[in-house]
């Protein structure tokens, strides 16, 4: 194969990164912990750890554990709020001439709205990625992923306010997942990011307690590739208008490629970060190796290619 | 633009030496010149487990001690027991092996600025970053003394090598085979009077350390701990490891925030831990789903 220049930028419906690789929403912060290891403008973009309308402080450690493959975590979404993400963290990632997406969080319907509010015509968030895989207040002990009304509930709200492109992450934690990407789809979402961290728990054994102080947590890592390949696999067959970007334990080039031809229009790199700071720059120029070598000119086509019998 | 901040190294090193002096205690010294160039005590390496695609997360070790003779390729140590399959794997590794490091992380002990008593408290395992900070507060002048206890004899931290960098040293063990029968605060404000100490540095488990910053704030001398919390990434960017601090000294209950142990710790002022929101690892304290 002779060599040649992959076009690595993927347009999602007029969302456009400069290549497929993105960080995942909570595995790279708000960027400032990774400069000294990279160029953060490389990224097709960041999703930034999710922001709620104020402060949430977060979970009791102990909030991480290792597992076969993977991690789980018990953060609890702690984030600084928007307004101070708006004052002190976009205009540095801007600075350093990253792409921004912008993950949300709510407790209730009203706090998304005021969020997304905060965030009308602010310059330089190119989405919106809607997180509805925390605990619903309104409906109590519940998320919102894991219900049809709730979803299309919050993802219709959203939409109304926004100014920018809205994409809703869902959690596989649900018995149809594709009930729950039409629920999003019929709310009006732009796209669909897919998927969040899996509910797990771990214990002890030793001590005999749970190795998370909140019990269960999410799972992420390579242990839930394979779940977030069959959700991704799934949405893209049911909605293949609709951009995904896919997410869920990408180590490798070959891993974007994976995730690329089951479906996804782009993807985001999740804990692979905490253990290099560098993964997802590696990560993009395995991936771009792996075009060159398979002679794909463009990225974007391997959403068309698996063979389907 | 405002400049690129400097990281951590990262990278693949060479162990130099593994050592087994006793049970529990194992010891591997790492070739890394780049990360003990800019060491200081208190920090700490984050190193993956080597050969195992399942366990992915780095494990965090203080360093334990750092050489750096002029002419020599910087070699640092760590000492670790054996907790899980990451740390046996650790365990087993031997000279020339390569090793995926990463370090300087974390915040280091301050050192005072004038000629000091300083007296160095450490519980079991805790008390391995003490021994680089000997070495450092020593050549700097100032007096150091140890105060090391652990559950037997056997799990005092190389004794020999704490005697040799003290004027003077106690040892306290829970069954009486060494030194006191009892725990480390139990004599320190005795060692405390005797060293005329003017500023503490702990590291041990959470209660040891809740206790020396008790006995500190009383006898008001200031007090730094090396924390040891649950980490994934090691540089700030996954908040696993989190510390409950204060915001302000003014005492206001409310004015608490976590901060990140790897990147704002691991050494605190003791002054600054939120004691009363320190929880004892192995009790959840509640039972929500998290996300």
């Amino acid at each position: 194969m002779s060599d040649f220049e992959p076009r690595l930028g993927v347009d999602l419906n007029g969302v456009r990164f400069a290549n497929p690789v993105l960080t995942a929403s909570g595995c790279f912060h708000y960027g400032r912990e990774f400069e000294p290891y990279m160029d953060v403008s490389r990224l097709g973009g960041i999703i930034v750890k999710s922001l709620a309308i104020k402060p949430w402080p977060g979970h009791p450690p102990p909030r991480g554990a290792e597992v076969s493959s993977g991690m789980l975590n018990a953060i609890g979404l702690q984030n600084p709020g928007v307004s101070a993400f708006c004052d002190r963290d976009l205009p540095w990632l801007l600075d350093r001439g990253a792409t921004v997406v912008a993950s949300i969080v709510g407790n209730t319907v009203e706090e998304y709205i005021r969020v997304t509010d905060r965030l009308r015509n602010v310059p330089g968030i190119s989405a919106i990625e809607v997180n509805i895989s925390c605990p619903n207040l309104d409906d109590k002990s519940h998320m919102f992923s894991s219900s049809v009304d709730a979803t299309s509930a919050v993802v219709r709200a959203v939409r109304r306010v926004a100014t920018q492109p809205v994409f809703t992450k869902l959690s596989p934690d649900v018995t149809d997942i594709v009930a729950i990407a039409k629920a999003a789809v019929q709310g009006g979402t732009h796209g669909l990011s897919v998927i969040n961290t899996a509910l797990g728990m771990a214990v002890d054994t030793e001590r005999f307690v749970p190795k998370l102080s909140t019990f269960t947590g999410g799972l992420s890592g390579p242990a839930l590739k394979p779940l977030a390949i069959r959700c991704v696999y799934q949405v893209s067959r049911a909605f293949p208008d609709v951009p995904i970007i896919g997410q869920g334990g990408i180590w490798t080039g070959t891993d974007v490629a994976e995730f690329m031809l089951a479906g996804a229009w782009a993807v985001a790199v999740g804990t692979a970060n905490f253990v290099e700071p560098t993964a997802s720059i590696r990560i993009l120029d395995e991936f771009r190796a792996y075009l060159v070598r398979h002679g794909v000119r463009e990225a974007s086509a391997l959403r068309r290619m698996l063979k389907e019998g | 633009m405002t400049p690129r901040r400097e990281g951590a190294w990262v990278g693949s090193a060479e162990v130099f030496a593994y050592r087994h002096a006793s049970e529990p205690y194992h010891a591997l010294t790492i070739v890394a010149p780049e990360v003990c160039a800019k060491a200081s005590p208190g920090q700490f390496v984050a190193i993956r487990a080597p050969d195992d695609r399942s366990l992915l997360l780095r494990r965090a070790f203080s360093i334990h001690r750092v050489d750096r003779r002029p002419g020599w390729a910087g070699t640092l140590e760590i000492v670790f027991d054996i907790r899980g399959r990451g740390t046996e794997m650790l365990s087993k590794m031997r000279q020339h092996q390569p090793i995926d490091i990463m370090g300087p992380l974390g915040r280091p002990f301050r050192l005072p600025k004038e000629p000091t008593n300083c007296l160095l408290v450490g519980g079991g395992i805790g008390a391995a970053p003490l021994h680089f900070l000997a070495e450092e507060l020593r050549g700097r002048g100032h007096r150091v003394d140890f105060l090391i206890g652990a559950r037997t004899a056997d799990h005092l931290l190389h004794p020999i090598e704490a005697k040799r960098m003290s004027l003077t040293v106690t040892f306290t063990t829970d069954d009486g085979s060494t030194g006191k029968r009892g725990v480390v605060t139990d004599v320190m404000p005795d060692a405390i009077a005797g060293t005329k100490t003017r500023v503490v540095y702990a590291c041990g488990p959470i209660p040891m350390l809740r206790a020396v910053a008790h006995i500190c704030a009383r006898m008001k001398i200031p007090c730094q701990v090396a924390w040891e919390e649950v980490m994934a990434c090691g540089f700030g960017a996954c908040l696993v490891c989190a510390v409950p601090v204060r915001l302000s000294n003014d005492g206001d209950e409310d004015g608490w925030g976590w901060a990140r142990c790897c990147t704002e710790g691991p050494v605190f002022s003791a002054s600054r831990v939120h004691w009363e929101r320190v929880e004892v690892p192995g009790a959840p304290a509640h039972a929500t789903a998290g996300s």
